[in-house]
């Protein structure tokens, strides 16, 4: 099977590759997928609290060639976007930009599920900041 | 010698044909086309010359007393086919009952799928973590119903070479038929089918440096003398076991190949070893945490299977496939989409099995092409997991079980 162009140039020039301090205040985690599947994602945004946006993006990919492209794509979108318009990125986007086949649709899913997961964790973690400072 | 990209090292999925091979097959396609079954003029003759000299030098690779024992087939597949079918259909009035392993390749597996199907039953013996089957749980799954012992004598993914001498005593003291799948085997190491009581053996030319489309069983004629349904019916080729025109020139070059195997099998056996030992070496020295699959002291010699934690077989292939072929259990290499049942059945973790690169020597690998890939899969083992979360969370103590993951 032949790889998109889209998807060689991020498996060679991943973008974002890495970590912030999970407990950084504006950082949000999503880790997601299985070792015994084949794929895990971690996806880390890092939202400014005074603006809602997402600065910066990491991650970190155990997994095929597709699902390392997809999640470094992830990344690149996730940048400058609030934390709203964050949530509205579909997996179809990713299948679409890097062109993937069917077989590997499931990569894009697991994309869109770390997202998901990083934005949960964020506002999760927004959340018990404001109670916290609430009760103070 | 300046290196020539892409570098082959998937010689376990397919061999480059031996230029005398294809040398001493062309003749077969234009001056000695004939059908070897013509049996009245010069046209004939020729052909079936050539089809004997062929089968004759098959018989002594593998050490058969008799040339007509083999039967030719379009490769393995149908000469494990034509085995498992065959003695199912004939034997049925003996019983009912396969013994095999659970890490046959796909076309035995599948025909005994079908064959349960069809209302036999199939035990699929388990295999240890080093790659070997038990002989005393084969034993152990033998009933008085067994007509068959099926195992196979090289694996095609890790490379451990069973006992089969073991099991050929253990099938003729028990009056079983013992066929092996010989596919890996013949050509790469000693085969001798009267020193290790194999009835029936499953080989493919195009793994010992032949042409694709021709194979070969073994049958046995004497002690005892096998008797095989045929898959196929017509003209009544090859003593009834197969019909269908001979592929003359395939043909040619499969016993060429033999021929040329046994001459040079121990030389090359050595300096395959060599090699492959240099590369797991160069591996196995820089990258932490990369375990070999098999036993290491019972391994085809062109073999070397890794599985490097944390990260993706596939993702390895992808950065090595433009300049060398290599191959993977990884699920995303395969068809099915489910990960390496070898690499599974050795009691590795799943992620394991996702994890396993099988590198593959063959005859004209040089020891050039084996520091480069060797050094490249460092690389691209590193650069992987700089960036695997797996990776990280090994590093910072994590124990990966006792994370709760969400899998699809």
């Amino acid at each position: 099977m032949a790889y998109s162009d889209k998807v060689v140039d991020h498996y060679n020039n991943p973008r974002n590759v890495g970590s912030f301090g999970k407990d950084t205040p504006g950082v949000g985690t999503g880790l997601v997928g299985a070792p015994e599947c084949g794929d895990v994602m971690k996806l880390q945004i890092k939202v400014n609290l005074e603006t809602g946006v997402i600065e910066d993006a990491k991650f970190k990919t155990f997994g095929c060639g597709s699902a390392i492209a997809s999640s470094s794509l992830a990344t690149e979108w996730l940048k400058g976007k609030t934390v709203d318009e964050a949530a509205k990125i579909k997996n179809t986007d990713i299948v679409n930009e890097l062109k993937l086949p069917p077989v590997k649709i499931h990569c894009s899913v697991l994309a869109e599920d770390a997202i998901k997961a990083a934005l949960a964790d964020y506002k999760e973690k927004s959340a018990t900041t404001a109670v916290a400072a609430a009760s103070k | 010698m300046a290196l020539k990209f892409p570098i082959f090292m998937d010689a376990q999925s397919t061999t480059p044909a031996d230029p005398r091979v294809v040398e001493a097959m062309i003749p077969y396609f234009t001056e000695k086309f004939g059908h070897p079954a013509s049996r009245n003029h010069p046209f004939g003759w020729e052909a079936e010359a050539g089809v004997d000299v062929a089968r004759q030098r098959l018989a002594t690779l593998i050490s058969a007393r008799d040339p007509k024992e083999l039967v030719f087939t379009s490769g393995g597949t149908e000469s494990i086919n034509l085995a498992l079918k065959g003695v199912a259909e004939m034997y049925r009035e003996k019983g009912d009952h396969i013994v095999t392993t659970v890490i046959e390749q796909r076309a035995g597996l599948d025909v005994c799928k079908r064959l349960e199907r069809q209302g036999f039953k199939v035990s699929y013996v388990p295999v240890q973590p080093d790659g070997l089957i038990d002989v005393d749980a084969i034993r152990k799954a033998i009933t008085d119903r067994t007509i068959l012992i099926s195992v196979m004598f090289a694996n095609n993914e890790i490379g451990t070479i069973q006992d089969v001498p073991a099991i050929g005593k253990l099938a003729k003291e028990k009056g079983i038929l013992f066929h092996t799948d010989a596919t890996q085997a013949v050509g790469k190491i000693p085969v001798d089918v009267e020193a290790m009581g194999i009835d029936l053996l499953s080989c493919t030319a195009h793994l010992m440096y032949g042409p694709k489309g021709v194979g070969a069983l073994y049958v046995r004629r004497k002690a005892p003398r096998v008797r095989l349904a045929p898959m196929i019916d017509g003209g009544g080729h090859e003593r009834g076991m197969r019909s269908g025109t001979l592929p003359v020139p395939l043909i040619v070059g499969f016993g060429k190949a033999a021929e040329i195997a046994r001459a040079e099998m121990g030389a090359e056996a050595e300096r395959l070893a060599k090699l492959r030992d240099r590369l797991q070496d160069i591996i196995l020295s820089s990258v932490d945490e990369a375990f070999l699959n098999g036993r290491p002291d019972r391994r085809l010699p062109q073999n070397l299977n890794i599985s490097f934690a944390y990260v993706e077989g596939e993702s390895v292939l992808m950065g090595l496939n433009k300049e060398t072929a290599l191959s993977s259990g990884s699920a995303c290499t395969s068809a099915t989409l489910e990960p390496s049942y070898v690499i599974a059945a050795l009691g590795a973790s799943a992620e394991l099995a996702h994890s396993s690169i099988r590198f593959s020597l063959h005859r004209f690998t040089t020891s050039e092409e084996v520091e480069y890939v060797g050094q490249r899969t460092v690389e691209v083992i590193k650069r992987l997991r700089d960036m695997s979360p797996l990776y990280e969370l090994a590093k910072e103590g994590v124990d990966l079980k006792s994370i709760k993951w969400k899998a699809e």
